[in-house]
């Protein structure tokens, strides 16, 4: 993969601006017509009425109940494997184990190739071996949930215990570099950042730790499939339709078209609805059983199979001239892995981006754990490494006495750092400036616990929020214009529940000149043209991209189509412009023919046009990034040490903003799960056994209505003007920085430095 | 979750009946905590005798207590007249537990008789004395944060997690039980054990007794009372330290009398009976206060992940008594 990367690097830097999507850029990108305008979600009304049908709601006939059983050990053999009273449980259809389970290839690991999708490379029930503690080590089909659950309960295993590596600090001892991370490298050194530091006026040298959250998405994962012969259809929620299909066909052995992933729902994706463990086996003991099956994981169940963020400890270390400008930019540390997984969580991707020193040192490594695969998780990476970062630079303006917005004005760069490429846009100051007037910045007292209001501390912090723009390649979007002057535009998408079909919606009747009522997007289905993952905050650009592609194609059909009996014709595809129900000369409004009537006077029920999205080069060409200001007050109670989160503002800077209700709620989403992170979210895992200890909503701290203080939202809206509608993707850039905002802010108010999350009362006694 | 029969008893004697013909058997109330033990195969009861159906009345008692009947939901007595008037520190405290759904369906006896958060105690792949007798307890070693200080053992360090029975507790609460052997009452400090080295026996409840109601005798002065929870997140989080208080002020600023107990401590509500004794007679001062606290919490002990929790309690204790005492008009 990074050979190709590189060759594309290569290539795109050798060829002209024109040559990319965003050379000349999108004319759509400075319209407001329906770009922006806060539509209401098209399924809202459907999910109210709970008419929407998630992947564990839909019945087939025949249909069989899966229940999972889960290894108690980290590391072993199974030793005895009892199932006979299961088998002989009411209801039961089948037990499947390692014994029987049909023979299975590892699923192709995520970036191995293009429509990889495996978090893991893991065997899944081939053999006596265990992997990890809470690994499935039978599955049980019955003609109901509770027949099943019972059935599971009547298995006994019993274990060869082998020694177990579940200790972070003893893996962290054997930490390895890893070949690469996420396909970027994983040291980058710029001069020589230590011997930078040791002389600098002004350092600050600090190790943060932050701990392994997991998924607690409100649906829980689930599958419905069934096999016909060799054909295989998987009900799924799933942010990853067309590589869960592909990866499907890898593991089983048949072909790709004869795989078909259906996900219009999902409830809640967060990175964690990918391709686990669950699917695999539902249809494992599907094709055992010659029956359709459901599995519907229990709250316990997501903890032990789908992994989530996972622990790391850092260092950052920063040293500054008397100017305020960086001589040294250090981010290290190791974040906790299993052996074949692909998420090693990139805390030190934002400190190659986002400030400008003299010398510059990443690096990070990773452990080789016996514990359950990570997987992506909001802002992977981004949001732990923004919170060690960003808590950094608090501390290192405090050393120098400089107001931390002023110190960052004073190491904003004039091109990427590392790579030295340019910003395709880059307005952080400016998201700052907004963000402080609207906070009231200025009345914060740089002094700690200046402020009090009876038992309550109060304190102001604020960090610099930041993650990439993605665009994926791969994706292709079809245009189908009816004879009544609709359209429906089909792409194998996802909504997780952000507004993609609404957005989108809006975009393609924008771009074809149709009225909002007028457009439907289909989604979440392989027998459409193959979308790309919901990931890396990519989607939208990836569609926009395949829809500007389509539309293209379009407008040069319906012209061909309109002939020379049409006020267009002689006309060629760059002289007109879709609007009013469409097409008419730049120039010349009065050229004008309208869809239904070109496809009337050509005999036409429909339109038909197809087109893949050009290759993202403008991520190459440029260092792509959305940047934003979080701003926090907190309330300390100087008793207790309880923490209340009494204001929050985020001032993002993501290109052009294309829905501005669902875009706020997906930055406000984006900050709550942030305020987790920061304050109350922690897997409890037990090191004796590497077992999770707190698999559910009670025990495992996410906020409550009760810790989410109002919060406001505010953005540059300035396009980029090297993305599809000048837009970015904002699905995780939300939580990036809030833990530092957070932190920052309880450090105002108390005057102590919290560097291990979460920020619990009992630090602070 | 395992098979198991269902009955619902019409009354006390119904349900009692109901009892004896299983050897596992569990009384059902809103069903908020049992259930879910079901479910992770913790509780295996072979029969479930659901006590809803009896009586759920709050009635008056002419000395000026209060009599609330074992099946009366959580929400009803919180949102009572006479329990907010009269004892607001068990309003206060209901309101802190759990969240509105639960309270609309937990029962006041059900409630008394909830069970640890202890993780290992809901994970059978791990050691747990409470589950099993001898087995051992991976929580003295493990995470501990929600675990006790107070009246732990070397076998068990659980708490209680009921926030409604600390205030019953501060209150001299009376429970009433029937039984095969007939009724009878007990304290409600004295309802629930200390682990020792039989976890397992979490009450003095008797074979197949039913707790039937829940007496709070008269305590004028409770009108000045309090419940203070501090947890890890502002809602639907059990208590860390909680504390439920009453106090009685004379005209010099001397405590009359006092009503003080902990939660989130100890294996079972914890009145704090020699913090009382220390301020009966007493100016009502923080230094007195605070010389109460460190007289309650002296036998204290901390584990690896709860000792912040020693100084927490101390810290809440003095807190709550002082907001007491300034609105009883007396300086402190």
């Amino acid at each position: 993969m990074s050979i190709i990367m590189d060759v594309m690097k290569t290539a795109v830097r050798l060829a002209p601006g024109s040559w990319l999507p965003g050379g000349t850029p999108d004319p759509l990108m400075n319209k407001h017509g329906l770009i922006g305008k806060p539509a209401s979600r098209i399924d809202g009304p459907l999910k109210v009425q709970g008419k929407a049908r998630f992947a564990a709601e839909v019945s087939l006939p025949g249909l069989v109940y899966a229940s999972l059983l889960y290894s108690t050990i980290a590391r072993g053999r199974i030793a005895t494997l009892e199932t006979a009273e299961a088998e002989a449980a009411p209801g039961v259809a089948l037990v499947m184990t390692y014994r029987n389970a049909p023979r299975m290839a590892p699923p192709p690991l995520m970036m191995s190739a293009p429509k990889a999708a495996g978090a893991s490379g893991l065997p899944i029930m081939q053999d006596a071996e265990i992997r990890w503690n809470g690994q499935p080590v039978a599955l049980v089909l019955a003609q109901t949930q509770e027949q099943a659950d019972h059935a599971v309960s009547l298995i006994r295993v019993t274990y060869a215990v082998a020694p177990a590596v579940t200790s972070f600090d003893a893996a962290k001892a054997k930490a390895r570099t890893p070949e690469n991370i996420l396909g970027e490298p994983s040291s980058i050194e710029i001069g020589d950042a230590e011997k930078a530091l040791k002389d600098a006026a002004f350092k600050v040298d600090l190790i943060y730790r932050t701990p392994r959250h997991n998924h607690n998405a409100i649906e829980l994962h689930a599958a419905t499939v069934a096999w016909n012969g060799d054909q295989l259809t998987v009900h799924d929620a799933t942010q990853m339709v067309n590589g869960t299909a592909w990866t499907l066909a890898q593991v089983f052995g048949v072909k790709e078209e004869q795989v078909r992933v259906l996900s219009p729902y999902v409830g809640g994706g967060f990175g964690g609805k990918g391709l686990g463990d669950h699917q695999i086996l539902a249809i494992a003991a599907s094709r055992l059983s010659g029956r359709p099956v459901r599995i519907l994981l229990s709250r316990e169940g997501v903890y032990r199979v789908v992994g989530g963020r996972t622990t790391t400890e850092q260092r950052v270390a920063l040293g500054a001239k008397p100017d305020g400008t960086l001589a040294a930019l250090i981010h290290t540390g190791v974040a906790a892995t299993p052996t074949r997984n692909v998420c090693p969580e990139q805390f030190s991707f934002p400190a190659r981006h986002l400030y400008a020193a003299n010398a510059i040192k990443v690096a990070q490594q990773v452990t080789d754990m016996d514990m359950l695969a990570n997987i992506f998780m909001r802002a992977p990476g981004e949001s732990v490494g923004t919170y060690a970062l960003e808590c950094a630079i608090d501390e290192l303006a405090e050393a120098m006495q400089l107001d931390p917005i002023e110190l960052r004005r004073r190491i904003e760069p004039e091109k990427d750092p590392t790579s030295g490429t340019p910003f395709s846009s880059r307005h952080l100051v400016e998201a700052y400036r907004h963000g402080a007037e609207r906070f009231g910045w200025d009345r914060r007292d740089p002094t700690p616990r200046s402020r009090r209001e009876g038992e309550w501390l109060i304190g102001m912090g604020c960090a610099t929020a930041t993650y990439p723009y993605y665009r994926m390649p791969g994706g292709a979007a079809r245009i189908r214009l009816t004879a009544d002057g609709r359209a429906i535009v089909q792409m194998a998408s996802h909504e997780m529940g952000m507004g993609t079909a609404t957005v989108q919606a809006q975009h393609a009747a924008e771009r074809l000149g149709l009225e909002y009522e007028k457009v439907s997007f289909e989604y979440g289905d392989t027998s459409l043209p193959s979308g790309t993952l919901a990931g890396g905050s990519s989607q939208t650009a990836s569609i926009a991209a395949a829809i500007i592609a389509v539309s293209e194609v379009l407008t040069k059909e319906l012209l061909k189509l309109a002939g020379n009996d049409s006020p267009l014709a002689g006309l060629k595809p760059d002289e007109v412009e879709a609007r009013d129900g469409g097409l008419c000369h730049v120039d010349e409004p009065g050229r004008f023919e309208s869809y239904v009537s070109i496809l009337k006077r050509a005999h036409r029920d429909e339109l038909v046009c197809e087109a893949e999205a050009p290759q993202p080069f403008e991520m190459w060409k440029y260092s792509m990034h959305s940047y934003g200001a979080q701003f926090c007050e907190v309330r300390v109670n100087a008793v207790t040490g309880e923490i209340r989160v009494s204001r929050f503002l985020g001032s993002f800077d993501c290109g052009r903003i294309l829905n501005a209700k669902t875009a706020t709620s997906q930055f406000k989403g984006g900050i709550i799960m942030g305020l987790g992170l920061a304050l109350s979210e922690e897997t409890l895992f037990d090191e004796r056994s590497g077992r999770i200890m707190n698999p559910s909503l009670a025990e495992y701290h996410v906020p409550v209505h009760m810790d989410v203080p109002a919060i406001e939202v505010i953005w540059t809206d300035i396009p980029d003007p090297h993305s599809p509608l000048g837009a970015h993707g904002i699905g995780e850039i939300g939580i990036t920085g809030v833990g530092a905002a957070v932190a920052n802010a309880v450090y105002n108010a108390t005057g102590k430095r919290i560097r291990e999350l979460p920020i619990t009362l009992d630090k602070l006694l | 979750m395992r098979p198991f029969l269902y009955e619902k008893a019409a009354d006390a004697a119904e349900a009692v009946h109901f009892f004896a013909q299983r050897a596992q058997a569990k009384y059902l109330g809103g069903g908020t905590n049992l259930v879910d033990l079901m479910r992770e195969n913790i509780e295996r009861p072979e029969i479930v005798i659901d006590v809803t159906g009896l009586s759920r009345e709050i009635r008056d008692v002419d000395d000026g207590g209060l009599v609330i009947d074992a099946g009366t939901k959580n929400t009803t007595v919180a949102s009572h007249r006479t329990v907010r008037e009269r004892y607001p520190v068990l309003a206060q405290a209901i309101l802190a537990g759990a969240s509105a759904q639960i309270r609309n369906m937990a029962t006041v006896g059900g409630n008394l008789m909830q069970r640890t958060r202890c993780y290992y105690f809901y994970d059978d792949a791990a050691r747990c004395n409470k589950r099993e007798r001898g087995k051992g307890c991976d929580a003295i070693e493990g995470f501990n944060r929600i675990h006790a200080i107070l009246g732990a053992s070397s076998h068990c360090v659980a708490t209680h997690p009921s926030d409604m029975c600390v205030a019953l507790a501060a209150l001299d609460a009376i429970v009433y039980l029937e039984g095969p052997q007939g009724a009878r009452h007990l304290r409600l400090v004295d309802l629930h054990r200390l682990p020792g080295d039989t976890p397992d026996i979490e009450t003095e409840l008797r074979a197949g007794e039913l707790i039937t109601a829940v007496e709070i005798p008269a305590l004028p002065f409770a009108i000045r009372s309090t419940y203070r929870k501090v947890r890890d997140r502002s809602s639907y989080a059990f208590a860390l330290v909680s504390v439920a208080a009453a106090l009685d002020v004379d005209d010099k600023g001397n405590v009359r009398d006092v009503r003080l107990a902990l939660g989130g401590v100890a294996h079972k509500p914890w009145r704090a009976t020699a913090a009382e004794q220390a301020l009966r007679g007493a100016p009502a001062s923080e230094e007195n206060f605070r010389r109460a606290a460190e007289a309650e919490l002296k036998d204290a002990v901390g584990l690896a992940g709860n000792a912040f929790k020693i100084e927490l309690a101390k810290r809440v204790i003095v807190n709550t008594l002082q907001k007491l005492a300034m609105e009883s008009g007396a300086g402190s």
